[in-house]
C-alpha cells in the first residue's frame, strides 16, 4: 500500500483526468453521438423495411384474397347465370312446345272439324244424290215395271207379301 | 504429428535446461558478483521502465567506454515550487545532472524530482526515504504523451467513423469497419444488459471512451516503446475515480434508498436499529471498494504481465547459453501473445464492471411488486 502511494503521482493523475475528461468530451461530441445516431438509424431503417416488407406481404396476401373472392363470385354469378339461362331455355322450349302442342291440336281440331264438315256436307251431298238417283231409279224402274199390267200387280203383290213378313 | 514433434522438443529442452542450471549454478559461484550484478540491472530495467518518466526514450545502451546513451526526446518539465517552473527535461541527463532553474536546484532520484541543495545531497530518514522536498511535478510525462497520442489516435479513428457515416449512407468505410462491431458490441452486450434498454444511452459515450482508451494503452504497452499507462496506479485511479463519481451522480433516489436502507419493507424498524449498525457501513463501504477493486485490478493485471514479459526477455541475458536463451524467448513470444489477450480482456472487464456499477446506480425498483414478494 505504501509502495502504491509513493508511485501514486499527483500530477499524472492531474493530466490524465484532464486529457481524459476532454477525450471524453470532444469524441461524445464529434465520434460517438453521429455514430451511435447513425447505427440507430440505420437499424430503424432495417427495422422500418421489415415492417414495409411484411406490410406488403400482408396487403399481397389481401389482394390475393380479395381477387380469389372475385374470381369465386365470378364464378358463382357465371353460374347462376347459367343455370337461369338454362331455365328460361327450358321454359322456353316448354312453353314453345306446349303452344305448338295447343296450337296443334287447334289445328287438328279445326281440321277434324273441317274434315267434319266437309265430310257432313260430302255425305250430305252423297246423300242428296243417291236420294235424286234412288228417286231417278226408282222412277226408272217404276216406269219400267209399271209399263205392263203383269208387273204392276206382281209388284203390289210382293210389297203385300213383304208387308205381311214383316 | 507436428504436435509430437513439438512436445518430444520442449522435453530436450527442459533435460538440457536442467543440466545447464547445475552448470550456471557453477559458473555462478565463481563469478556470482559479476551474475548478480547482472540480475539486478535488469531488475532495475524493468522497475526502471514500470515508472513513468520525464523523458520519452526508445532505448538506451552503453559504449565501450562505459558511457551511457539514450536515445529518444526530452519532455517539458512542470514544477509547482513557490511559483511555475518550466524547464525541458533534458537538463537532467537522464538523472546524471542536477537541473538548476532560477537558482532552486531539482534532483531526478528515482524517476522523481527532488528539490536539493547545489551540490544536489539527498538526506534520507529512517526508513531510507528521500526527506527533501518533492515539489508538486506537473511534467508532461511519457505517459502523458501517450495519453495525448492515443487520444488523437482515438479522435481521429472515430471521428473518420463517424464521418463515414455520413458520405457513406450509414455504412462504414475503412477502419470503421473493424471498430463499429465493437461499438455494437459495447452497446449490445455490456451496456444494455447492465443498465438497461431504457438509461444505457447516456452512459454509452463514457463506457465507449474507456474501453478503447484502455484497449489501446493496453495495446501501446505491448509495442517494444516501453509504454506502461494502464499500469499506473495514478492513471488507474483517475479512471476508477471517473465510475465512482458518474455512479453516485446518476444514483437514483431507490440507489441511496438502497444504500441506508438496504432491507427495506422485509423488516420492521426496531429489527433495523440492531442490523443497520453493521449493515449500513458495510453498504457505503461497497460504495468505495467497488472503484478501488477496478483500479487495483486494472493496474496489478498490466503491471504483472509487464514484468513477467521483462522477466522473461531478462533471463537471455541471464542464460546466455543456446538453449536457455532461445527458450525464454520462445516463453516471451506465448506470454506476450497471452498479453495481447489480457489488454483486451482488461479493458472488457473495466467496461463491462463500470456498466455494471451504473446499472446498479440507476435501478428503479417496483416497490409494489417486492412488497408483493416479501408478504
Amino acid at each position: 500500500m505504501e509502495k502504491l502511494l509513493e508511485e501514486f503521482s499527483v500530477g499524472l493523475f492531474f493530466w490524465q483526468t484532464l486529457l481524459f475528461g476532454l477525450l471524453l468530451f470532444l469524441l461524445w461530441k464529434f465520434a460517438w453521438k453521429p455514430i451511435l445516431n447513425a447505427v440507430n438509424d440505420r437499424e430503424e431503417g432495417i427495422k422500418n423495411a421489415l415492417d414495409a416488407a411484411e406490410e406488403a406481404k400482408k396487403e399481397m396476401q389481401n389482394v390475393t384474397a380479395d381477387s380469389e373472392k372475385l374470381l369465386k363470385e365470378a364464378r358463382a354469378e357465371r353460374e347462376t347465370l347459367l343455370k337461369e339461362a338454362r331455365e328460361i331455355k327450358e321454359r322456353i322450349v316448354a312453353e314453345a312446345k306446349d303452344q305448338a302442342q295447343v296450337e296443334g291440336d287447334k289445328m287438328i281440331k279445326q281440321a277434324q272439324a273441317a274434315i267434319e264438315s266437309e265430310k257432313k256436307a260430302a255425305v250430305a251431298d252423297i246423300k242428296a244424290q243417291v236420294a235424286n238417283l234412288s228417286v231417278d231409279i226408282a222412277e226408272k224402274v217404276i216406269k219400267e215395271e209399271l209399263s205392263d199390267k203383269k208387273k204392276q200387280h206382281k209388284l203390289v203383290d210382293d210389297m203385300l207379301g213383304d208387308i205381311k213378313l214383316n | 504429428m507436428r504436435k509430437d514433434t513439438f512436445t518430444r522438443f520442449l522435453l530436450i529442452a527442459a533435460l538440457f535446461l536442467g543440466q545447464f542450471s547445475f552448470a550456471s549454478e557453477a559458473k555462478e559461484a565463481i563469478s556470482e558478483e559479476q551474475g548478480t550484478d547482472l540480475k539486478t540491472e535488469i531488475k532495475d530495467y524493468i522497475f526502471h521502465h514500470l515508472k513513468d518518466s520525464h523523458d520519452f526514450s526508445l532505448f538506451s545502451y552503453t559504449k565501450e567506454n562505459g558511457e551511457h546513451k539514450y536515445v529518444g526526446f526530452p519532455l517539458p518539465v512542470i514544477l509547482w515550487d513557490e511559483g511555475l517552473q518550466v524547464f525541458s527535461s533534458s537538463k537532467f541527463h537522464h538523472g546524471e545532472t542536477l537541473a538548476e532553474v532560477d537558482g532552486n536546484y531539482y534532483k531526478l532520484y528515482h524517476n522523481k524530482i527532488y528539490k536539493t541543495d547545489a551540490e544536489g545531497t539527498i538526506n534520507y530518514d529512517e526508513e531510507h526515504h528521500p526527506a527533501n522536498i518533492k515539489p508538486l511535478d506537473f511534467s508532461i510525462t511519457k505517459n502523458v504523451v501517450m495519453i495525448i497520442i492515443t487520444g488523437l489516435l482515438m479522435l481521429l479513428l472515430f471521428g473518420s467513423l463517424a464521418r463515414s457515416y455520413a458520405k457513406n449512407n450509414g455504412i462504414p468505410t475503412g477502419a470503421g469497419r473493424f471498430f463499429e462491431p465493437i461499438v455494437l458490441y459495447i452497446r449490445d452486450d455490456i451496456a444494455r444488459p447492465n443498465i438497461g434498454e431504457k438509461r444505457y444511452k447516456k452512459y454509452m459515450p463514457f463506457l465507449l471512451t474507456i474501453f478503447f482508451f484502455i484497449w489501446f494503452l493496453n495495446m501501446f504497452g505491448m509495442t517494444p516503446l516501453g509504454i506502461n499507462v494502464t499500469g499506473n496506479i495514478a492513471i488507474t485511479t483517475s479512471l476508477a475515480v471517473l465510475t465512482f463519481i458518474i455512479t453516485n451522480f446518476t444514483g437514483t433516489k431507490d440507489y441511496w434508498m438502497h444504500q441506508f436502507d438496504p432491507l427495506g419493507k422485509s423488516l420492521p424498524w426496531y429489527g433495523k436499529i440492531v442490523l443497520y449498525i453493521i449493515l449500513v457501513p458495510i453498504e457505503l463501504l461497497g460504495l468505495i471498494i467497488k472503484p478501488f477493486s477496478l483500479l487495483i485490478r486494472l493496474y496489478a493485471n498490466m503491471q504483472a504481465g509487464h514484468i513477467v514479459i521483462g522477466s522473461l526477455i531478462g533471463l537471455m541475458f541471464i542464460f546466455k547459453s543456446w538453449i536457455g536463451s532461445p527458450l525464454s524467448f520462445g516463453l516471451a513470444f506465448a506470454i506476450s501473445l497471452i498479453e495481447i489477450l489480457v489488454a483486451l480482456l482488461q479493458a472488457y472487464i473495466f467496461t463491462m464492471l463500470s456498466a455494471l456499477y451504473f446499472g446498479f446506480a440507476s435501478e428503479e425498483h417496483e416497490h409494489e411488486h417486492e412488497a408483493e414478494v416479501a408478504q
